[in-house]
């Protein structure tokens, strides 16, 4: 179903028999939880014979090395092995759907399968409402209807509903931005394949999992049947080693990536982060990083699983997983290398993610507000990064400064959490003695613009520091607004002084 | 009739919805046996082996230009549009609240494509007032449609009247979108041709012969081969086109 140009690249990659060898990485220890997991799955019948009691590609008996995504999508549609091209029916664990685009795959579901139709399993479809929730729209109201009308309907396990818009806090089952709030929850496992109606499902794939946005009608297709069918991605790997200087975020290394490799120079591709660094980045961190491939063109991006993503999974799932990781030998369309320590703080430059230029090279640009929030840069460690810089300057911001938590998770903990190294203050306290605006209710926000009646829309031509993904023309709400995307030490920073502003002028 | 040929895109046949009833075949039972139906090779074989006659199906009726997706040809003028056309300029997220599978709010979300383009772009794509577009075919530069995966964006230009875009690449995301849908055909050129096509320009898709005419300015350019993709927009996106080929059961009234 893709473009053909990109296809006919892929016999390069057809690998010659490689030795067992790099199948060192494969645990197969895992096997048997795995197995028992396919098969309640599978079987329709107690007398049903078992078909594949382990697909070779866990037992290492395959002979072509693979990369984790081409793993992972092997497994999901029980082929011993895969190459980059091939089209794949494939197995779906989770999808994700949410107030925007549920609405529209639940009509071409019930349009293709019938007005009684059922979804295909109750437990894996993940129903997080969460673009436009604190709004007086009418038809954005309506759509949450339409999505706990369905849940209802379907007894869908997971609905993360919210009913008074007056107090989210009155809500215990909402959560907020979906990509934060399925890591929170423990919907993001190592080696599984998660989809969502949502570009930036991809920020999954920080959990080693296939993770990649899907169209309506494809969600609606895997509502009845949960399959996909998906064409195996070649995989660019990103090495980043070296020691990451305490100014920078993982939201500067993206924006490098992006800057390399252009706004299309990921498209129909995988990229895969590895190295010393992305080793000591935490989890949110690695979602960040993941969380932007999209930006990129990507069609998934993954960090391998190791403790930190163990840990974190730790007390948010009893579900097996089985992570998966590239052979040795794998092939890689390319390789790009950073030396991380050397980086600076990055922004990216109106209208697109690609236009990459050092803070320091843009302190004359006057802003007018700061944005911190999102999928991208509203996860707690996010508040805690720019809580830290205003901590540091002691001083008052000079432009408006939006905060919004992106899950309701998130908001306790800013209002909980002491940040690390400021006497014992949360990053409520900091932001109030900074005179930022006080953080709001947990949701998508401004970060697309939204109704008109969206906090902290950009209604007017403004020039703002966002903390957010995109930043092409009209995405925060004015089409002749300016976005200036950067980590939150950045944005931070360039509120305090009402430029776009090196955060090691606090810092350091 | 570009009114009835778009919504009935989305609507799908008449007999599909109004007359729809539960069905045996739909229940989750099936859903296992089709499941098992659809084994990996299988679509794949229908993709590349089933000749596709349109004249046999009432879903081919549906464009009315349309005979045999070797004979498809759209003509009209054109919209230009630069590099890096994202979701928010194809439609912009205010208007994402209309729900595409809702007949009505499809005809809206038609009234909305490319209301996000900068003002530079002088010459709307719908004129204020206007349901639908006089250009029948967008020309655009590399990446078009970047950004996020609502459908709404291929939606919106399919429900405004047009037929087909013509850009030298697509994100992933948008491309998938158009063909699942059928509402645009995603067609791609190794040429420039953004730039040397102007909005207002009369042009020619022959889609058998994969290419484009610029009849404003007499010159002609070559088109990737829509190949195997064009069967399924034609019969209206993925599931009109599983449906017509038999991978998956027709809905019986």
């Amino acid at each position: 179903m893709a473009s053909p140009t990109i296809s006919s690249n892929y016999t390069t990659f057809i690998k010659k028999d490689v030795g067992l060898s790099a199948f060192s990485l494969s645990p197969s220890s895992f096997s048997v939880p795995k197995t028992k997991r396919r098969n309640s799955r599978k079987i329709v019948s107690v007398m049903a014979p078992q078909q594949s009691p382990r697909s070779p590609s866990t037992t290492g008996s395959v002979k072509t090395a693979m990369t984790m995504t081409e793993k992972i999508l092997a497994r999901a549609s029980e082929k011993p092995q895969l190459i980059p091209g091939e089209n794949v029916w494939v197995d779906v664990d989770i999808l994700m759907t949410h107030d925007v685009c549920g609405p529209g795959s639940f009509g071409i579901f019930k349009k293709e399968f019938g007005q009684n139709a059922k979804v295909w399993d109750r437990e894996k479809i993940v129903i997080i409402p969460d673009h436009y929730i604190f709004t007086n729209d009418e038809r954005a109201n309506r759509n949450v209807d339409i999505l706990r009308d369905f849940c209802t309907e379907q007894n869908i396990k997971y609905f993360y509903d919210i009913k008074d818009l007056g107090n989210f806090k009155v809500n215990p089952d909402y959560k907020g931005v979906c990509h934060v709030a399925l890591a929170q929850e423990g919907h993001c496992r190592p080696g599984e394949v998660l989809l969502g109606t949502d570009s930036h499902t991809c920020t999954a794939g920080a959990f080693g999992q296939f993770a990649t946005g899907i169209g309506n009608t494809d969600a609606g297709f895997v509502l009845g049947t949960g399959k996909i069918l998906l064409k195996v991605p070649p995989t660019l790997r990103f090495v980043m080693d070296g020691e990451m200087p305490d100014y920078l975020l993982a939201k500067d290394l993206i924006l490098q990536i992006i800057g390399e490799i252009s706004v299309s120079g990921a498209t129909y591709k995988s990229m895969e982060f590895v190295g010393s660094t992305v080793e000591s980045l935490t989890m949110e961190e690695r979602m960040t990083l993941c969380n932007m491939v999209v930006e990129a063109g990507g069609k998934n991006g993954v960090v391998p699983a190791d403790s930190t993503t163990h840990k974190y999974l730790e007390d948010k799932t009893d579900v097996p997983y089985e992570p998966v990781y590239s052979d040795e030998q794998a092939r890689f369309l390319s390789e790009y290398r950073f030396d991380v320590s050397k980086l600076e703080p990055l922004v990216a430059k109106p209208h697109s993610p690609d236009k990459r230029a050092l803070a320091r090279e843009c302190k004359d640009v006057k802003i007018d507000r700061v944005y911190i929030g999102s999928c991208t840069g509203g996860k707690t460690e996010d508040f805690l990064a720019a809580a830290k810089v205003f901590h540091a300057s002691g001083k008052k911001v000079k432009v408006p400064t939006f905060l919004v938590p992106a899950t309701q998770k998130v908001w306790m903990d800013v209002y909980s959490l002491p940040v690390p190294g400021c006497g014992g203050k949360t990053c409520s306290q900091i932001f109030e003695e900074a005179g930022c605006d006080t953080p709001a209710s947990p949701s998508c926000g401004a970060c697309l613009g939204g109704p008109r009646d969206t906090y902290a829309r950009m209604n007017e031509p403004q020039v703002c520091v966002s903390t957010t993904n995109r930043n092409f023309p009209g995405r925060m709400g004015h089409k002749e607004g300016q976005i200036y995307l950067a980590s939150p030490y950045t944005a931070a920073a360039s509120a305090l002084t009402g430029f776009v502003t090196d955060p090691r002028e606090f810092l350091q | 009739m570009a009114a009835s040929t778009a919504s009935a895109a989305l609507s799908g046949n008449p007999n599909l919805t109004s007359s729809h009833k539960p069905h045996a075949s739909l229940s989750p039972h099936s859903n296992l046996r089709f499941s098992t139906a659809i084994s990996p090779k299988f679509p794949f074989k229908f993709l590349t082996t089933i000749p596709f006659t349109t004249a046999t199906t009432a879903a081919s009726t549906r464009r009315s230009t349309t005979v045999t997706a070797s004979t498809t040809s759209f003509h009209g003028l054109c919209y230009v549009v630069r590099d890096n056309v994202d979701t928010d300029q194809i439609i912009p997220a205010e208007y994402l609240t209309l729900v595409p599978s809702n007949p009505d709010e499809y005809q809206k979300l038609g009234s909305y494509a490319f209301i996000g383009l900068p003002s530079s772009y002088e010459t709307r794509f719908i004129e204020a007032g206007e349901l639908k577009t006089k250009y029948t075919i967008v020309i655009a530069g590399q990446n078009f449609g970047c950004g996020s995966s609502r459908e709404h964006a291929p939606v919106a230009l399919g429900a405004a009247g047009a037929r087909a875009v013509v850009a030298e690449s697509y994100a992933r995301i948008f491309f998938r979108n158009s063909v699942s849908t059928g509402e645009v055909y995603p067609l791609e050129t190794d040429v420039r041709i953004c730039e040397e096509c102007r909005t207002g320009d009369v042009v020619t898709i022959e889609l058998g012969e994969s290419k484009l005419i610029n009849h404003t300015t007499g010159k002609e350019y070559k088109l990737n081969p829509v190949g195997d993709l064009g069967p399924v927009i034609e019969a209206g996106g993925i599931f009109a086109y599983a449906r017509k080929t038999g991978m998956i059961p027709a809905q019986t009234a």
